[in-house]
């Protein structure tokens, strides 16, 4: 079981839906999110200008570098390659933090770190994330690397894509169609 | 042109527009973690050489230094910590590929001989301070520290003991004073998601940093001419060790990637520029270098002028290089 994520940044309008059904899914607290939406813009005005959106949270890597800095093993990975918080065992350090080349990690007002959990409590009930389900373009999939079959599967099978800073060695697992 | 705008509200304090969670308390616990280690290896290096009554405010006074910073920077360090109350995790854990579970741990660790040295030092400490310094205000804490620990059950006995192995102690303690100069270098170095601190040289010059900012401190609260002289060597020694370890540094960081080159350049012309160049490099390495030069052929320099600036470079290097380190990061457009 290997979870992982496709976003098609051809399809995204920016609508940030994603991000208000992970805040109210997760009780996010105000001012904070766990995925977001960037615009960007690139080339050269006018001939090659062009702009999409990509919708972004944690990355749930495969190499963890927010796992392997933790002093107290409450950053961990759970089956399926989901990377969580333990609450009650998070000191608040930050080293994970600092070690996350996506800054998808933040410092929950109660103190500990919080980060996206590809809805772990839905995924294991056989449901979709809560961004996936309500994203009103399709334009995310979610699904299992290791099903041939899967809709996660069959979108990386039938498209271009690409992954972010692949050059931090994490082997992302946000991938990226265009 | 690429630029890339987060539109969706994200505007999380410390990690949105750059990264800023680590601030001064780990700058200065890194500074404090750093001066403990050399001050501590220093001490027993110098007894193992057997210079016990050559030297005695190296090995004997200075000692007091160590535990009380440590302690203040392990105060730092559970002040920064966002969830506080859960500090002890860290003692329920030991995670080899987390460095900052090995400082925690290295650490307390260290706080054994570093309490029970100056410890089972104290009658000299408190005979040496009345003898060369008798106005000194800490003598009377002192005595009264002495007193109270010789009334106390077990603790007479665990300090005789101490002093009976010193021997065997310090040859245990100097491995690991090098871990714990090392580790506040190595502490940032783990972190691949920034580059400027992605190298493996910043633990040897953390080190190295380290070490000089305690022999500054040593030779400043020294006033034995012949302790000084030699401190004013050893500093300089390790001076031009540390602008070396600098110098590959940044020759390591420009024939790397894009996001190396990236992290030099916020020291190359960008913001940390001046600060490092003149602040660290000029003022703080270069300067008491000379001054120290100019000591040892003849010219009479006040002694606290480069132990200060070697100390407030130590501490801004520190400072700059967490900032710094935080403002750099991979391209993820």
């Amino acid at each position: 079981m290997r979870y992982a994520m496709a976003m098609d940044t051809r399809k995204c309008v920016g609508c940030s839906d994603c991000v208000v059904a992970c805040q109210t899914e997760n009780n996010v607290p105000l001012g904070f999110c766990r995925d977001w939406i960037v615009e960007a813009v690139g080339g050269t005005y006018p001939e090659t200008v062009e702009m999409h959106f990509k919708s972004e949270r944690c990355n749930h890597c495969d190499n963890t570098p927010c796992v392997r800095t933790c002093p107290t093993g409450a950053s961990h990975v759970i089956e399926g390659g989901i990377v969580k918080v333990t609450h009650n065992e998070c000191i608040g350090c930050g080293a994970c933090i600092e070690s996350c080349p996506y800054d998808a990690r933040y410092v929950h007002p109660d103190g500990y770190i919080d980060k996206c959990t590809f809805c772990d409590h839905r995924v294991a009930n056989g449901m979709n994330t809560a961004c996936v389900d309500v994203c009103p373009t399709d334009c995310l999939i979610f699904g299992d690397l290791d099903d041939p079959k899967s809709p996660v599967s069959l979108a990386l099978k039938e498209n271009d894509w690409y992954v972010l800073a692949p050059e931090a060695g994490t082997k992302p697992q946000l991938y990226f169609l265009k | 042109m690429n630029e890339q705008l987060i539109v969706s509200g994200k505007n999380i304090p410390h990690i949105v527009p750059h990264l800023h969670l680590w601030g001064t308390e780990i700058a200065l616990y890194l500074f404090f973690g750093g001066l403990a280690a050399g001050i501590i290896f220093f001490a027993n290096f110098f007894y193992l050489k057997g210079k016990e009554n050559e030297m005695p405010m190296t090995i004997k006074v200075a000692t007091l230094v160590p535990p009380i910073i440590i302690i203040i920077g392990l105060v730092l360090l559970i002040v920064d910590l966002h969830h506080w109350m859960y500090f002890w995790q860290l003692f329920l854990h030991f995670r080899i590929e987390s460095p900052m579970s090995w400082g925690a741990w290295t650490l307390s660790v260290i706080m054994v001989p570093a309490i029970l040295w100056p410890l089972s030092y104290l009658d000299d400490i408190i005979e040496y301070l009345q003898e060369r310094n008798p106005k000194c205000k800490i003598t009377g804490i002192l005595i009264w520290a002495n007193n109270l620990i010789n009334k106390l059950p077990i603790v007479p006995a665990i300090v005789k003991w101490f002093a009976d192995n010193r021997k065997i102690a310090a040859y245990l303690t100097i491995p690991i004073a090098i871990i714990l100069g090392v580790y506040t270098g190595i502490l940032l170095s783990a972190f691949n998601a920034r580059p400027l601190w992605n190298s493996a040289i910043l633990g040897p010059l953390f080190l190295t940093s380290g070490v000089s900012t305690a022999a500054a401190a040593i030779m400043w609260m020294s006033n034995d001419h012949k302790e000084r002289k030699l401190y004013s060597k050893i500093d300089l020694f390790l001076i031009a060790i540390e602008i070396f370890f600098i110098i590959h540094m940044f020759m390591g960081m420009l024939a790397g990637g894009v996001a190396q080159v990236e992290a030099a350049e916020l020291f190359l012309g960008g913001p940390y520029t001046v600060v490092f160049w003149v602040g660290i490099v000029a003022i703080g390495l270069v300067l008491p270098a000379i001054l120290e030069i100019m000591e040892l052929s003849g010219f009479h320099i006040p002694v606290w002028i480069p132990a200060f600036l070697i100390l407030l470079s130590g501490m801004l290097f520190r400072f700059v290089m967490v900032w710094g380190g935080q403002a750099s990061s991979f391209n993820i457009l």
